[in-house]
């Protein structure tokens, strides 16, 4: 990985957005140069693709329920943890999960309509798998920053005296 | 109504009266009374401190440490001072008497000022600069001397200009690199240059580095990094830029022990020391805010790479600054003089500029346009300065 690829990466990581044309000048490249380097890291698998932070509180009506999982499970062998992460990463309700250290292994974060369709599926789907020995259920009450956003409204007014030396 | 015969008639210092206002303060008042603007005009980062110093200085509160500290400032705050300077620098300085912590580096030039100028004494000063060196150099009793930069040199000091202007008063050279308002930088081999005449003439050098940390392209070189410079040299500095703590007003000096007792003199009856809670919040800062300070960093160079760009695109003739987070473009082409160029782009675009004779001799024909904004007030002043630029150059 060039200097320049990682420039690049930490720029669209904060704003996936930003037009070529405008990463060319702010990384002093010429335009086919970014472009080339775009692609390269889409097919390297480096960059997954591109997505909104969306705060769903002020969506009205679209509120969802988050809980995060503690899972404990028995390890296989041969294969570790990774079979039974898989088993449960495939649902499209799991949003993320985690191969922990500590009291437990994996973590799961599901997201849901309502806290019984959460339950449900923690019930039916993830206590049900031969590997898993128990789970612990957190629902998430407020979320005031993730992945690096504040979701909290600052003052973000800027301070600064409009001129000066 | 009888008038009543004055008790008291206001006389005031003629040496402050021979002291013109700043010609940043009318275009102040002219940008404050508007509304909407963008402010390219700012001499600040853009940044709110970094929670952790900030947080640090809350501690220090609650701690109740809220009295006078030594007056050299915080003998840890010395300390952390000194090995920055020798580990990033390569400067070596005792944090038992070569160090001060003043307020601000605007302190910092005062008291190096005073410290070093008698009566009569000409101070060379490189422009153009910091609005605040010549008004101090004549309130310490001394004839600021103007050495002009220029674009054409990528406003390098050059040796000859010096020579030209050292006469027998001449007793200190003021430089500041990388420069506000014009981003220059100076690389090893130009300090050595100008480490010749100035060792040649016995000059003390006051050297500016606020901005070392904002060094885009190289290594900023310190002034006393340079053989020969270390004993002539007042190194002053601060946190205001690199760490976003404008508002602090927390900065240094570093000088050999002989200088360093004597501003230390000035210091300990004019302040007695720097704000206590301010300190902290720079001890803090020392000690771990490289990382944030990095990503500032980065940023600034990305805007710098992008505005610059734009500004050339727009028509404008522009310099590469290798530091500092100002842009200096000639708007000589447009055939307007700076004032003029700055006061117009404000009343028809709505976009805030420093006229660059405010900076003194070699600023006329430029302005200067902070890049320490948004990204998005970047793109919309750059493109309302080239739709001002295009009505002139029809």
């Amino acid at each position: 990985m060039t200097e320049k690829e990682r420039e690049l990466l930490l720029l669209i990581e904060k704003e996936g957005r930003m037009p070529a044309e405008k990463l060319a000048k702010m990384l002093d490249v010429q335009l086919n140069e970014v472009k080339k380097m775009i692609n390269h890291l889409e097919s390297r698998k480096i960059i997954l693709g591109y997505s909104a932070i969306i705060d769903w509180t002020k969506a009205v009506d679209t509120e969802m329920v988050t809980a995060m999982i503690d899972v404990k499970v028995t390890p296989q062998r041969g294969v570790g943890f990774d079979q039974v992460a898989e088993r449960i990463y495939r649902f499209s309700e799991v949003k993320a999960c985690y191969l922990m250290s500590g009291t437990y292994d994996l973590s799961v974060v599901i997201e849901g309509r309502s806290m019984s369709e959460i339950a449900n599926f923690v019930s039916e789907k993830l206590s049900t798998l031969d590997s898993v020995i128990s789970t612990t259920t957190h629902f998430r009450l407020k979320q005031y920053k993730h992945d690096g956003i504040i979701f909290i409204d600052e003052d973000d007014e800027d301070h600064r005296m409009v001129v000066s030396p | 109504m009888t008038k009543t015969k004055p008790t008291h008639e206001v006389h005031l210092s003629q040496a402050v009266e021979r002291i013109k206002p700043s010609g940043i303060r009318r275009f102040f008042d002219l940008a404050s009374s508007m509304d909407n603007i963008i402010s390219l005009g700012v001499g600040e980062p853009d940044y709110t401190t970094p929670w952790n110093v900030r947080e640090a200085s809350i501690h220090s509160l609650e701690r109740g440490m809220t009295s006078y500290t030594a007056n050299a400032g915080l003998i840890e705050l010395r300390e952390a001072i000194a090995s920055y300077m020798s580990s990033r620098f390569g400067v070596t300085y005792d944090p038992g008497d070569e160090v001060i912590v003043t307020v601000g580096a605007s302190e910092g030039i005062d008291i190096a000022l005073r410290s070093v100028v008698d009566p009569g004494d000409e101070v060379l000063v490189v422009e153009p600069c910091f609005v605040s060196y010549a008004p101090l150099v004549s309130l310490a009793g001394g004839k600021a001397v103007s050495v002009p930069t220029k674009m054409e040199n990528d406003f390098q000091v050059h040796v000859d200009d010096i020579k030209e202007r050292i006469t027998p008063n001449t007793r200190a050279i003021m430089i500041s690199f990388p420069n506000n308002p014009t981003g220059a930088v100076m690389g090893k081999e130009e300090l050595e240059a100008f480490a010749q005449v100035v060792i040649e003439h016995d000059l003390v050098v006051l050297s500016d580095e606020i901005y070392a940390e904002l060094s885009y392209d190289k290594d900023h070189v310190s002034t006393p990094s340079i053989e020969g410079m270390w004993e002539r040299t007042i190194l002053i500095s601060g946190f205001s830029k690199s760490f976003a703590m404008t508002g602090w007003r927390v900065g240094y000096v570093c000088a050999p022990a002989a200088y360093a007792k004597s501003m230390l003199k000035i210091h300990q009856y004019a302040m007695m020391c720097a704000s206590t809670m301010a300190q902290y919040a720079a001890l803090e800062a020392m000690e771990n805010g490289q990382v944030e300070m990095g990503e500032m960093i980065a940023s600034y160079r990305q805007r710098r790479n992008y505005f610059v760009k734009s500004l050339r695109e727009a028509g404008l003739s522009c310099h590469t600054p290798g530091g500092a987070f100002y842009a200096f473009p000639s708007i000589r082409e447009t055939g307007l003089s700076s004032e003029e160029f700055a006061e117009k782009l404000l009343i028809e675009q709505r976009v805030a500029v420093v006229p660059g004779h405010v900076f003194g001799e070699g600023g006329e024909g430029h302005i200067r346009c902070s890049y320490a904004a948004s990204m998005s007030q970047l793109e919309e002043a750059v493109e309302r300065i080239a739709a001002f630029v295009k009505n002139f150059k029809n």
